[in-house]
C-alpha cells in the first residue's frame, strides 16, 4: 500500500478528495521526498553539531497547523476533537481536512492577492476580481505554472479576467513596464534584476542589459482606462479598465551609466525571442514553463523557497525572492530536489504542501534548548530548523484567529463578501503606501505600538470580551461547570491547550481580588489577557 | 576615555549595551574637540526632525540648480539670506530663513533603488540579508532610553509614513507611526482606561509562562512594547499630537490659527507643527514624511504647482517658529530622501533616479549654519573637482554631534557584530567646527 499517510477508514471519511484531488504518482512520491527533506536538514544538524528540538506537543502542532495553512487558529470544538483523537495518523488526516476545506483557500487567495495587488488596492483596480481567480485557482488546485502564465498573460475586461488586475496594479505609472517587469521577476521567478534597470548587478555577472530585455516581453502591455458619464450627476467617473496587446515590435533601448544608448531585444535566460513574435507575453508564459538542461523552470523553485518560508518563517535564501548565484541557499540539494519534484508533481500545491507538513522538522517545538540555541535566524544565521521559529502572526491571520476565538463570526455577519468587506476595512488601518514608482507598501502592523493598542482598545476585542448574549465568553459563562472549567475552555479557545495547575492557581488568586460581585470581570479581563498574550499573537 | 552623552546614561547600562572604540579613527584634534562638546550639550534637551521626501527629492531644481547647463532645467536661482547661497525661485521664503540652514551639496551615495536608498539614507548601512540595521530615529530613540527622563509618549514618532525598522535594537525602539492629523487609532474609551489595570495584572500573570519557555528574545520584546502602549495610552503628553483638532484636548492650549496658516494647511505643514509640539513634550526624534517626489515625468510643472509651494511654507515656518521659541540651537533639522535626480531631463520632462550627486539640507541643532558645503560640477552629473563628497552616515554623525550622541559609540548586533555609530561617518567638519 504505496499510500504512507491514509488508511481505508480514512479515505472514506475523507470523500476520497485526496485521490480524485491528485494524480496516483504524485501521491506514491511522498514517502521519498519527505524523506529526502528529512535527510537533508537532519545532515544539517549534523555538520552543524545541532540537535532537533523535541516534537511539538499536540496542542502546539494544532495550533501551528490550522494557522499555517487555514490563516487561523482552530475554535474550540476543533481542538478538543483533535486532541481528543486516539488515530496514531491524526496528523496526516488533519492536514489533509485542512488542504480540503475552505478555509485554506481563503488563507493562500488572501496571500497572493496581497502579493499582486497589495493590501492597499491601487486605483482602477478590481480586488474582488483578483481575489475570485485566485480563490477559483487553490479551489481547484490549479497547476502553478499555469497560474503564473495566466498571470503574466493577462488580457481583458478587468472583472471579467481577474487576473489582469496583477498587471494593472503593477502598472500603476506610465513606465514603461518597468514595475511590471521588476515585482514578475522576483515574485515569480525568485530573482531580483531590479537594480540592474541602471547598471549591472553589483555581486554577480548579470548585465544591466538583462532587466532590459525582461522587461522587452511587457512592453506590448497595453492598459486602457475607460471614463464613462455619471447619468445622475453628469460628471465624467472611472469606468471599467483593461489590458489589451499593443503593438511594440521594436528592441528596447535603454542607458548605460557612461550615457550610451543600448539595445535590448526579448530575452529569457539566455533563450531568445523573435522580436517580431506578434505577442510577447504568450511568449515568455510559454518560456517559464519550460526546464533548461535538466534543472527546474525558475518558477518552480521560486515557490518552493516561498512556501517553505511561509510554513518555517524562513526560507532557504535571505530574501525569499533573491535567488542566484551571489546568494547561495541554506539546503541547495533539497531547494532543487523540491523544485524538481514540485514540477514533476505538475506543480500541485496541495502535494507541496503535504510534503513540508510531513517533514519531521515541521513537527518540531518552537521551544529550544542549549542543543540548538545557536539556529537563531533572526540573528542573522544560516536556519537549521531545528525547532520551529517563532512567527508573527500576519494581520489577516490575528483578525481571523480573534473572530474564532470570540465567535464574533456568529454575532449577525455572515456571507463571505460581508466578511470580507470587513475585514478589509480592518486591515487598511495598518497599511502605509511609499507613494513611488515601485509601489510598494509598509505595514504598521508589525509587532509595535498600533498592533498593540488594537489589541487592546479595538471594537473587535470590545466585542470579544463583552460576554453579551451570543458571544463565545457568554456561552462559556452560562453554562454550568466550575470556573475551573470555564478556565480551561478560555485557555482552550485562545492558545489550544489547557492552563497549567499553576496558572490556575494563579488566575484563582486574581479572581479572588474581584470579589463575589466581579466574577464575570474577572474572566472578561483573563479572557482579554490571553487574546493580548505573546502565546496568542504568535504562531509557535 | 570619559564617555558621556547628553542622557546621563548610566554606566552600567553603557556597559551592557555599548562598547567603545575610540582607536582608529584619522583627525584626532577633530575628535577630541567632539568630545569636549558633549559634555556642553548633556544638560539641555535635544531633538531631531527629519524631514523624509519618499521617492528621491530633485536637488538639482531646489538647492543645487545649473543655470546655463543643459541640465539646467526651468528654474531660475535666487539669492538668500546666506551669503553666496543661491537655491531656487520657488523656495523664496526658505531662502529668507538660511542663516539657520545648511546644504551639504555633494552627496554620493551608491543606491538608485528605492528599498535599497530608503534603507541606507536612514542606517547609514547598505541592505544586508543577515542582519537589520536600525534607522536612525531607533539608535536616538535607544540611546534616549538609556536615561533617566519624564517622556511617556514614544521617543521616536513618524508621522505620514513608515520609517524603517528598529533593528538589532529591538521593537521597542521602533517608530510610531501616526498620520499628520495626529489621530491615533484605537485609542482607549474611558472605559478601557478603567479597566486597564486589572486587565494588565491578568496579562502579566499570562505571559510568565509562555517568556519563561525558552523561546528567544521576540516575546521580551513584545511586553516591552506593551509597556510603552500603555505608558502612551496613559499619558497627558499624547495631547502634543493634537495639533489641529480643534477640541481642547485635555485643557492644553492648542495651536493658534495663525500658527496653524503659518505652518501650511496640508499633510506637510501640519506634521512639522505636530513635530514641534512633540519636541516640546521631550520626543527627541521625529521624522516628517512628505511623499510625491518621484518625478519621472512633469518635474518643472509638479514642482512649481505642487510640491514646492508646500515644502517652502513648510521649512520656512519651522525655522522661524523654532527661533522664536529660542528651540532652534537644540534642535537639529534634516531634509532628506533616498536619492537625488538624474541632472539630464527625460523625455517626459521629468528626472530619474540619481544617487551620484545630490544635495542634503540641515539646520539649527547649533551647527553652523548659512552655508553650502561641496559641490557639484558644471552639469551637476558629478562632484566637482576637489570637493569631498558625503555619505549617510556623515550626515548623521553630524546629527549625533548636535543631540550629544559620542560617536565612538559602538553597539552589538544579535549575533556579537560590532556595529558604528553611523557606520562610522564622520560630522561635516564646516558645520561643527
Amino acid at each position: 500500500m504505496p499510500l504512507f499517510f491514509l488508511n481505508v477508514g480514512l479515505m472514506i471519511t475523507l470523500g476520497l478528495s485526496l485521490l480524485s484531488g491528485s494524480s496516483t504518482s504524485a501521491v506514491e512520491s511522498v514517502p521519498s521526498t519527505v524523506e529526502f527533506i528529512d535527510q537533508q536538514i537532519a545532515r544539517g544538524w549534523d555538520d552543524n553539531e545541532v540537535k532537533p528540538s523535541r516534537p511539538a506537543p499536540d496542542e502546539e502542532w494544532v495550533r501551528r497547523i490550522y494557522l499555517d495553512i487555514a490563516g487561523r487558529i482552530p475554535s474550540l470544538q476543533e481542538t478538543t476533537d483533535w486532541l481528543g483523537s486516539r488515530d496514531p495518523r491524526k496528523k496526516s488526516v488533519l492536514i489533509e481536512s485542512l488542504l480540503d476545506g475552505s478555509d485554506y483557500v481563503r488563507n493562500f487567495t488572501a496571500i497572493w492577492t496581497n502579493a499582486c495587488i497589495g493590501r492597499g488596492t491601487p486605483r482602477r483596480v478590481s480586488r474582488n476580481a483578483m481575489e475570485k481567480f485566485f480563490r477559483e485557482a487553490f479551489a481547484k488546485g490549479r497547476p502553478w505554472d499555469e497560474v503564473v502564465r495566466d498571470l503574466v498573460t493577462a488580457e481583458g475586461h478587468f472583472e471579467e479576467n481577474g487576473a489582469v488586475n496583477y498587471i494593472l496594479a503593477q502598472t500603476q505609472m506610465r513606465d514603461d513596464a518597468v514595475q511590471l517587469t521588476a515585482r514578475t521577476t522576483r515574485l515569480f521567478l525568485g530573482i531580483q534584476v531590479q537594480c540592474t534597470q541602471c547598471h549591472d548587478h553589483p555581486f554577480n555577472n548579470w548585465q544591466q542589459s538583462q532587466f532590459w530585455q525582461y522587461n522587452s516581453f511587457f512592453r506590448q502591455v497595453r492598459r486602457i482606462d475607460r471614463r464613462r458619464q455619471d447619468p445622475e450627476s453628469g460628471r465624467i467617473v472611472d469606468d471599467y479598465s483593461e489590458v489589451v496587446r499593443g503593438d511594440f515590435k521594436g528592441p528596447v533601448y535603454f542607458e548605460k551609466r557612461n550615457g550610451l544608448m543600448q539595445v535590448a531585444f526579448p530575452e529569457f535566460q539566455g533563450r531568445k525571442v523573435d522580436p517580431g513574435t506578434v505577442d510577447r507575453r504568450a511568449e515568455f508564459g510559454r518560456l517559464l514553463m519550460e526546464s533548461v538542461e535538466g534543472e527546474s523552470p525558475l518558477i518552480a523553485q521560486a515557490f518552493v523557497n516561498r512556501m517553505w518560508a511561509h510554513f518555517f518563517g524562513y526560507g532557504f535564501t535571505r530574501p525569499v525572492d533573491d535567488l542566484g548565484p551571489h546568494n547561495p541557499p541554506s539546503h541547495p540539494d533539497l531547494l532543487s530536489r523540491l523544485g524538481a519534484d514540485f514540477a514533476a508533481a505538475d506543480y500541485d500545491v496541495r502535494q507541496l504542501i503535504r510534503w513540508i507538513t510531513n517533514s519531521q522538522a515541521y513537527s518540531l517545538s518552537s521551544k529550544l534548548d542549549k542543543n540548538n540555541r545557536i539556529d537563531n535566524p533572526s540573528a542573522g544565521e544560516m536556519p537549521l530548523f531545528s525547532h520551529a521559529y517563532l512567527k508573527s502572526m500576519e494581520a489577516e491571520q490575528l483578525y481571523d484567529s480573534l473572530i474564532v476565538a470570540t465567535n464574533a463570526h456568529q454575532s449577525g455577519n455572515t456571507g463571505w463578501d460581508k466578511q470580507e468587506r470587513q475585514r478589509r476595512r480592518w486591515m487598511q488601518q495598518f497599511v502605509v503606501a511609499f507613494d513611488n514608482d515601485e509601489n510598494n507598501e509598509a505595514t504598521t502592523f508589525n509587532g509595535t505600538i498600533p498592533q498593540a493598542m488594537m489589541l487592546m482598545n479595538s471594537e473587535l476585542t470590545q466585542k470579544a470580551v463583552n460576554a453579551e448574549e451570543g458571544s463565545f465568553l457568554h456561552q462559556v459563562l452560562s453554562r454550568p461547570g466550575s470556573d475551573g472549567k470555564k478556565l480551561q475552555q478560555l485557555y482552550l479557545a485562545a492558545f489550544s491547550r489547557r492552563p497549567t495547575r499553576s496558572e490556575i492557581s494563579r488566575a484563582r488568586r486574581l479572581f479572588r481580588v474581584y470579589g463575589k460581585t466581579g466574577q464575570v470581570a474577572a474572566f472578561q479581563d483573563l479572557f482579554w489577557a490571553l487574546l493580548n498574550s505573546n502565546e496568542f499573537i504568535m504562531v509557535h | 576615555m570619559a564617555v558621556w552623552n547628553n542622557y546621563g546614561m548610566k554606566r552600567r547600562h553603557f556597559m551592557k549595551h555599548v562598547a567603545t572604540a575610540a582607536a582608529a579613527i584619522p583627525a584626532l584634534n577633530f575628535l577630541s574637540h567632539i568630545t569636549a562638546h558633549v559634555d556642553t550639550v548633556r544638560s539641555r534637551q535635544k531633538a531631531c526632525i527629519l524631514m523624509w521626501m519618499g521617492g528621491g527629492p530633485p536637488s538639482i531644481d531646489i538647492f543645487d540648480l545649473k543655470p546655463g547647463s543643459k541640465n539646467g532645467g526651468e528654474f531660475k536661482p535666487i539669492e538668500t539670506a546666506a551669503q553666496g547661497v543661491q537655491i531656487s525661485e520657488h523656495m523664496p521664503e526658505t531662502a529668507k530663513v538660511f542663516q539657520d540652514l545648511s546644504l551639504v551639496r555633494s552627496m554620493s551615495t551608491r543606491e538608485a533603488d528605492h528599498s535599497r536608498g530608503r534603507y541606507y539614507m536612514h542606517t547609514s548601512y547598505v541592505p544586508n540579508p543577515t542582519v537589520t540595521h536600525p534607522t536612525f530615529g531607533s539608535v536616538v530613540s535607544y540611546q534616549f532610553s538609556q536615561q533617566s527622563h519624564s517622556l511617556e509618549i514614544p521617543a521616536f514618532v513618524s508621522i505620514g509614513g513608515p520609517s524603517g525598522d528598529a533593528g538589532f535594537l529591538g521593537m521597542a525602539h521602533a517608530p510610531f507611526v501616526v498620520d499628520s492629523s495626529g489621530r491615533i487609532q484605537n485609542a482607549p474609551s474611558d472605559e478601557n482606561k478603567r479597566r486597564l489595570p486589572g486587565r494588565l495584572a491578568m496579562l502579566e500573570e499570562v505571559e510568565k509562562s509562555f517568556i519563561n519557555s525558552g523561546r528567544g528574545d521576540l516575546p521580551k520584546d513584545h511586553l516591552n512594547v506593551y509597556q510603552n502602549a500603555v505608558n502612551l495610552m496613559t499619558s497627558p503628553q499624547m495631547a502634543a499630537f493634537n495639533a489641529n483638532s480643534s477640541s481642547s484636548a485635555l485643557g492644553l492650549e492648542q495651536e493658534s490659527s495663525q500658527t496653524r496658516e503659518l505652518y501650511g494647511q496640508n499633510a506637510f505643514g501640519r506634521g512639522l507643527l505636530m513635530a514641534r509640539r512633540l519636541v516640546e513634550v521631550g520626543v527627541p526624534f521625529i521624522e516628517v514624511n512628505m511623499g510625491g517626489w518621484d518625478l519621472h515625468q512633469n518635474v518643472f510643472r509638479t514642482l512649481r504647482d505642487q510640491r514646492l509651494p508646500q515644502l517652502d511654507q513648510g521649512i520656512s515656518a519651522l525655522v522661524q517658529d523654532l527661533k522664536q521659541r529660542s528651540m532652534l540651537d537644540d534642535v537639529v533639522l534634516v531634509w532628506m530622501g533616498e536619492f537625488g535626480r538624474t541632472p539630464r531631463i527625460n523625455q517626459n520632462a521629468g528626472r530619474d533616479h540619481w544617487a551620484a550627486s545630490w544635495t542634503t539640507l540641515l539646520g539649527g541643532g547649533g551647527l553652523n549654519n548659512g552655508q553650502a558645503i561641496g559641490a557639484t560640477d558644471s552639469d551637476g552629473i558629478g562632484i566637482a573637482d576637489g570637493s569631498k563628497s558625503y555619505l549617510p552616515g556623515d550626515i548623521w554623525a553630524t546629527v549625533a554631534y548636535a543631540l550629544g550622541i559620542p560617536l565612538n559609540t559602538v553597539y552589538t548586533s544579535k549575533r556579537g557584530r560590532p556595529m558604528k555609530l553611523a557606520n562610522g561617518g564622520t560630522p561635516v567638519r564646516e558645520l561643527v567646527g
